[in-house]
């Protein structure tokens, strides 16, 4: 099967410390692949080389076959490239609909035809699915910035999928969401995979999420790859278990 | 400050009869200050998009003011009609204002104000010593005002609503933008660029055309403050003119489309009502500002927000500016 993503010996130091060092691996489409390690193991580190927020210190990412290394975000945005933020990045003056539909307005024709055109930018039907999808109505009109922890948490993760992405990559989209909202998170997100054959990199600390919702998982430790394998047998790998709880 | 749509209509329709019935019965000075008015909302406007809308700050707007009122009163004094200096500032202030923004996109808050400021202090050094284009410290007086299908504009109650017109030519145009993607993605570009890179929003382009719209809208308002005063000298356009026109774009509320309008109002109109108190009205005037900025940061726009639904008000939470992430 031909990789969607292609990693190649990605490396990523700040003066003297490797934060990500050697990494490789291939995301396929349609999957939902995990990446699990405990914290400071380069996650996140790995996400922003990837994703042109940080320019790589040595390797190369490519989607499709073709380089996107140090690309800019909103570029690798425009080519089907999406992701969240470990951290809340809503846009907290903006009802809940405009921050969907900015977050799909700038792949709609040029930057003039957007300005001539509908103020809405013709999505608002759009926005309105994902609102219903993401169980957001009651709040539809509502500034983000109002909004509660979970309620916010649901619009940057639905804010991704606006624009019809063939890969996401999601910073712990579980973290701070309360349990009844994780199932439906994770329910959305099984059913964005299935129907819209959108593929998944999650990073993920809630081991009983990313257990049930991927199908493969990386481990990294000390920013590099330790395990690899379906979610039974990562959790039962020796060097998983003494990363995480020490030798 | 968002309103039933019938009450807008009613409040709006309200403003513009008060406009148009403002002039009459006033002396000319008057009618100056109503006009002055007019043109300093079309520069804060510009400064409200560049600095309320898209978060870049500026101390340049001065400048972009002085380009045009010079351009306005090189041209008109020649013969060329007003309409060309109207499109040549235009132009002009919109290309200086793009190039402007390169630096906004390494540096930002009190570092970008500092090269503004530079930039204001270059604009302000060529008007005052560049005699052979702008005359220097002589100015340039007799500036015509001009004549519009016919309709001379010369007595101060006709300039006035030549004024008033350009105003409202500006507030449909600005009131298009805000409310388009464009708009949109300016206020996520104040908000959070991070994220709306993310989203694909060009954060470079959009921070360019963030100043350099801004920048244009004013020279649209010096091509009309020349055939206002009628004679323009570099002091007029100095660094104290730009800090007026963010003190309107604070006062009124940054960000919020009417915000210009009573922050230059309060600037404008607010001291000379307070002469009554004739040598204290200064002191009452930056007293009331002081007041007003420390207790309410979001401007007379945020505080009738505030005190039209108190409860529905959430303090906006801080969006961190780094990366996004935490520890891993």
């Amino acid at each position: 099967m031909a990789a969607l993503l292609e990693v190649r010996n990605l490396a990523k130091s700040f003066g003297g410390i490797s934060a990500v060092a050697d990494v490789s691996f291939d995301v396929y489409a349609g999957e939902i692949l995990g990446l699990i390690g405990p914290n400071g193991s380069g996650k996140s580190t790995l996400f922003n080389c990837i994703l042109g927020q940080l320019a790589p210190s040595a390797g190369e990412v490519r989607a499709d076959g073709r380089p996107i290394t140090g690309m800019r975000p909103c570029d690798l945005n425009r080519l089907g490239i999406g992701r969240t933020f470990q951290l809340l990045q809503v846009f907290p003056q903006l009802s809940v609909r405009e921050n969907l539909i900015l977050a799909g307005q700038e792949h709609l024709g040029s930057m003039w035809s957007r300005l001539a055109g509908p103020h809405d930018a013709g999505l608002t039907g759009t926005a309105n699915r994902m609102i219903e999808f993401f169980r957001l109505a009651a709040v539809a009109e509502e500034r983000a910035g109002a909004l509660s922890y979970g309620q916010q948490k649901l619009l940057d993760v639905a804010m991704a999928f606006m624009a019809g992405p063939r890969l996401v990559l999601l910073d712990e989209p579980a973290g701070g969401v309360n349990p009844a909202m994780l199932v439906d998170l994770r329910e959305r997100l099984r059913e964005i995979n299935a129907t819209e054959k959108a593929t998944f990199v999650v990073i993920e600390h809630n081991m009983e999420f990313v257990m049930s919702l991927c199908t493969r998982i990386l481990v990294l430790a000390e920013g590099r790859i330790i395990a690899e394998g379906a979610p039974e047998a990562v959790r039962g790998n020796r060097d998983v278990i003494e990363a995480y709880l020490g030798r | 400050m968002k309103l039933a749509p019938r009450a807008r209509v009613i409040a709006g329709a309200a403003a513009v009869a008060l406009l148009l019935a403002a002039p009459f019965g006033l002396k000319p000075y008057g009618i100056y200050l109503l006009s002055l008015w007019a043109v300093m909302t079309i520069a804060a406007i510009g400064l409200n998009l560049t600095l309320g809308y898209a978060g870049q700050i500026s101390l340049a707007q001065a400048s972009f003011v002085g380009i045009g009122a010079y351009t306005a009163a090189l041209l008109t004094t020649q013969g060329w009609p007003l309409w060309a200096a109207f499109a040549l500032a235009t132009a002009l202030s919109f290309a200086i204002g793009w190039l402007l923004g390169y630096p906004a996109l390494r540096v930002q808050h009190h570092y970008l104000a500092f090269v503004t400021l530079s930039f204001a202090t270059l604009v302000f050094l060529i008007l005052r010593n560049e005699e052979w284009l702008t005359k220097g410290v002589y100015g340039i007086s007799n500036i015509p005002r001009p004549t519009v299908l016919g309709w001379s504009t010369q007595a101060p109650i006709d300039f006035y609503f030549f004024c008033l017109g350009v105003l409202a030519l500006v507030s449909a145009a600005t009131g298009w933008l805000i409310r388009s993607p464009w708009g949109r993605a300016f206020t996520a570009l104040r908000e959070n660029p991070i994220r709306a890179s993310s989203l694909g929003v060009d954060t470079r382009r959009y921070t360019l055309m963030a100043f350099a719209i801004g920048s244009a809208l004013g020279g649209v308002a010096g091509v009309l403050y020349a055939p206002l005063v009628q004679f323009i000298e570099p002091t007029a356009f100095a660094l104290g003119l730009s800090f007026s026109l963010l003190l309107m774009v604070i006062v009124g509320g940054s960000g919020y489309f009417l915000g210009p309008f009573l922050g230059a109002a309060v600037s404008v109109l607010l001291p000379e009502w307070l002469r009554f108190s004739e040598g204290l009205y200064l002191i009452v005037y930056a007293l009331f500002v002081m007041i007003l900025v420390a207790m309410c940061p979001s401007g007379l726009i945020g505080l009738a927000e505030r005190l039209r639904r108190p409860a529905a008000i959430a303090t906006p939470k801080p969006v961190p500016r780094d990366d996004g992430n935490g520890s891993s």
